[in-house]
């Protein structure tokens, strides 16, 4: 099967709606098995290993992370936050035989009891051609404002 | 009961042995006469020699509420000033590091101040004639703090002109210092990146108590850690299989209570203390291959092996430091209002050895201390919420009683079951010292 521009543009949309409507057992099945999300600290920064990121998170810890929001004793989920994404079409940047990069701007909002933050992001997207199905290999998402002091960031941009 | 909290002197009586009133976290009076007294009085991290290598290059923080500037004045000279143009107030620098060549200048009039502060030059400056104005402090230039000590590497300052000696104030704290810096076969640290930045709505003690709050993981880290173990347990990997690396570093909070006792808590007087004395949950990190060897060719085995025996978890520096020796890290707990405090984390690189030690450090960071961190999630939650819930009149003292002995004597060094709450009642002890130190030390001031 060959991939269109358009899927991959409504694949980076249909990603962000799961995230707002809290699917994530979908939503991880989007990843391959060894993929990475990266939120970088440093603006421009080119190493997620060897220095500090905000999250550089393989599949183990994504799981976490979606398995403990739920948690009994979740306590900084009691009550819930929510998210909302507002993307802009996203640039489809390389279209390779089974390899694909998108370039998305969004605005992210966060919310719990009377507050709410607004992140500006540019994400990037390394998409992979399985078995006819798009999955995530590596997420990048870069915070305008990185070098800000910011209070928890909970849910996942 | 309410306090009216006009000095340091009744400041103190807020601190009882057993117990302290809520208003050392809640009091804006308060926490202006820690700025004023404890802040000024005591030795307060600034930041690492490398983050300034090179002459001419700064580094704009804060020691309690007063902006300051590290600067590298010569090749082996680092300077700690006043971030205020002596002119009309004007900061001379914004941005939190940069390189300011020869001098400093400031953008209102054009002052300008050699890089150990000194005045260099005025505008116009026959306008001054006969005003007097080289007679006051003003017109000397930037104004620096009372003392800076580097410790290896490690910059400390003292905005008090006259107070404790650098040594005293430390004593044999200094311990952690040394083993997070001998750990490097080269004994170098380097900074590496930004620090994490991480805002708070809650007062600065409360995180600095946190760091050796050991009854706390378990309980608050559960749906991090004990998730963690969970999941784990149902991947049901074969023996000797590699373990993800959350497995790591989140899990060993789940420990239970035996595991914390055991691991025991050390307190030195003003202030200071760790926990760790005999293990810790830094114990069990895998080695790093090639990091052995290059200890033992600097150090001889012998030694290289006591260093890194060392485990000591938590190291607190009072006021307002924790440093993890076992992985390089800092964090400092910048206190910016009663109810207000920004953390900064910061990690080091062992110059010498592997870079694999850098890549553990950099994800402790991110996975513990990060604004993203499902750990980090829960403790801010705590915070806050007792933040919020001292407000509540008739009930207005916080316990920290736990293993309190009856001849508790914080001018000694102790050694303690590892759920003790002794050191958060030394840091209260050493509270009262600087609160009132230059008032004991030399008669008041006002
Ligand atoms: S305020 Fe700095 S030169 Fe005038
Ligand atoms: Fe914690």
């Amino acid at each position: 099967m060959s991939v269109s521009k358009d899927h991959i543009i409504d694949f980076i949309y249909e990603e962000a709606r799961m995230l707002d409507e809290g699917r994530y057992d979908e939503w991880l099945a989007l990843w391959l098995p060894d993929g990475h999300y990266w939120m970088p600290l440093d603006y421009k920064q080119s190493d997620p290993i060897n220095e500090t990121s905000l999250l550089y998170e393989d599949m183990f810890m994504l799981k976490l992370r979606v398995e403990r929001l739920n948690g009994a004793r979740t306590f900084s989920q009691k009550p819930k936050s929510r998210c909302h994404h507002v993307i802009q079409r996203p640039f489809v940047d390389e279209m390779n035989d089974t390899t694909f990069v998108t370039n998305t701007s969004m605005h992210y909002v966060e919310t719990r009891l009377d507050e709410q933050q607004l992140l500006a992001l540019t994400a990037r997207h390394d998409l992979t051609l399985v078995d006819g199905t798009l999955r995530i290999a590596i997420k990048r998402v870069d915070i305008l404002n990185c070098d800000a002091a910011f209070r928890n960031i909970q849910l996942l941009p | 009961m309410g306090f009216h909290v006009g000095n340091p002197k009744t400041a103190v009586d807020l601190v009882q042995a057993h117990q302290v009133h809520r208003d050392v976290y809640i009091s804006p009076e308060v926490y202006a006469l820690e700025m004023k007294h404890v802040f000024a009085n005591a030795w307060v991290f600034v930041g690492h020699e490398s983050q300034t290598p090179n002459k001419g290059d700064y580094l704009a923080t804060q020691i309690g509420n007063q902006p300051v500037i590290q600067v590298r004045h010569k090749a082996d000279d680092i300077h700690v000033l006043l971030n205020r143009c002596p002119h009309k107030g004007t900061k001379i620098v914004i941005d939190r590091q940069g390189n300011t060549g020869k001098f400093f200048r400031c953008p209102y009039h054009a002052w300008s101040f050699k890089t150990d502060g000194c005045l260099l030059a005025i505008p116009l400056k026959k306008g001054y004639e006969g005003t007097g104005l080289e007679k006051t402090p003003n017109g000397k230039g930037m104004k620096a703090v009372g003392a800076v000590k580097n410790y290896r590497g490690f910059i400390f300052a003292r905005l008090a002109e006259e107070g404790i000696s650098f040594e005293e104030f430390f004593g044999d704290s200094l311990s952690s210092l040394d083993n997070m810096v001998d750990r490097s076969p080269e004994g170098r640290l380097e900074v590496v990146g930004p620090p994490l930045r991480y805002m708070h709505h809650c007062n600065w003690k409360m995180l600095v108590e946190n760091q050796t709050d050991t009854c706390h993981p378990m309980v608050a880290h559960e749906s991090s850690a004990g998730t963690a173990v969970k999941l784990y347990e149902e991947m049901d990997l074969p023996e000797g299989a590699p373990k993800p690396a959350a497995m790591q570093i989140i899990a060993p909070f789940m420990s239970p209570y035996e595991f914390f006792e055991g691991m025991g808590i050390r307190t030195w007087p003003n202030g200071h203390g760790h926990t760790g004395v005999h293990h810790s949950i830094h114990s069990d990190y895998s080695a790093i291959p090639g990091y052995f060897d290059a200890m033992v060719e600097t150090y001889g085995e012998e030694k290289a092996k006591a260093i890194l025996d060392e485990n000591r978890h938590n190291t607190v520096y009072f006021p307002n430091i924790m440093i993890k020796g076992p992985i390089q890290q800092l964090r400092t707990f910048i206190p910016l209002a009663a109810d207000k405090t920004i953390v900064e984390s910061y990690i080091y690189r062992l110059v010498g050895a592997p870079d694999e030690l850098t890549a553990r450090t950099a994800m402790y960071n991110r996975m513990i201390n990060a604004p993203t961190s499902i750990v980090g999630h829960d403790d801010l939650e705590m915070y806050e919420r007792a933040q919020e819930g001292l407000h509540v009149n008739g009930l207005e003292w916080v316990n920290i009683s736990r293993l309190l002995e009856d001849d508790e004597n914080h001018d000694e060094e102790a050694v303690m079951n590892g759920t003790t709450e002794r050191q958060m009642r030394n840091q209260f002890d050493a509270w009262c010292k600087f609160m009132t130190y230059d008032l004991d030390q030399q008669g008041p001031k006002e």
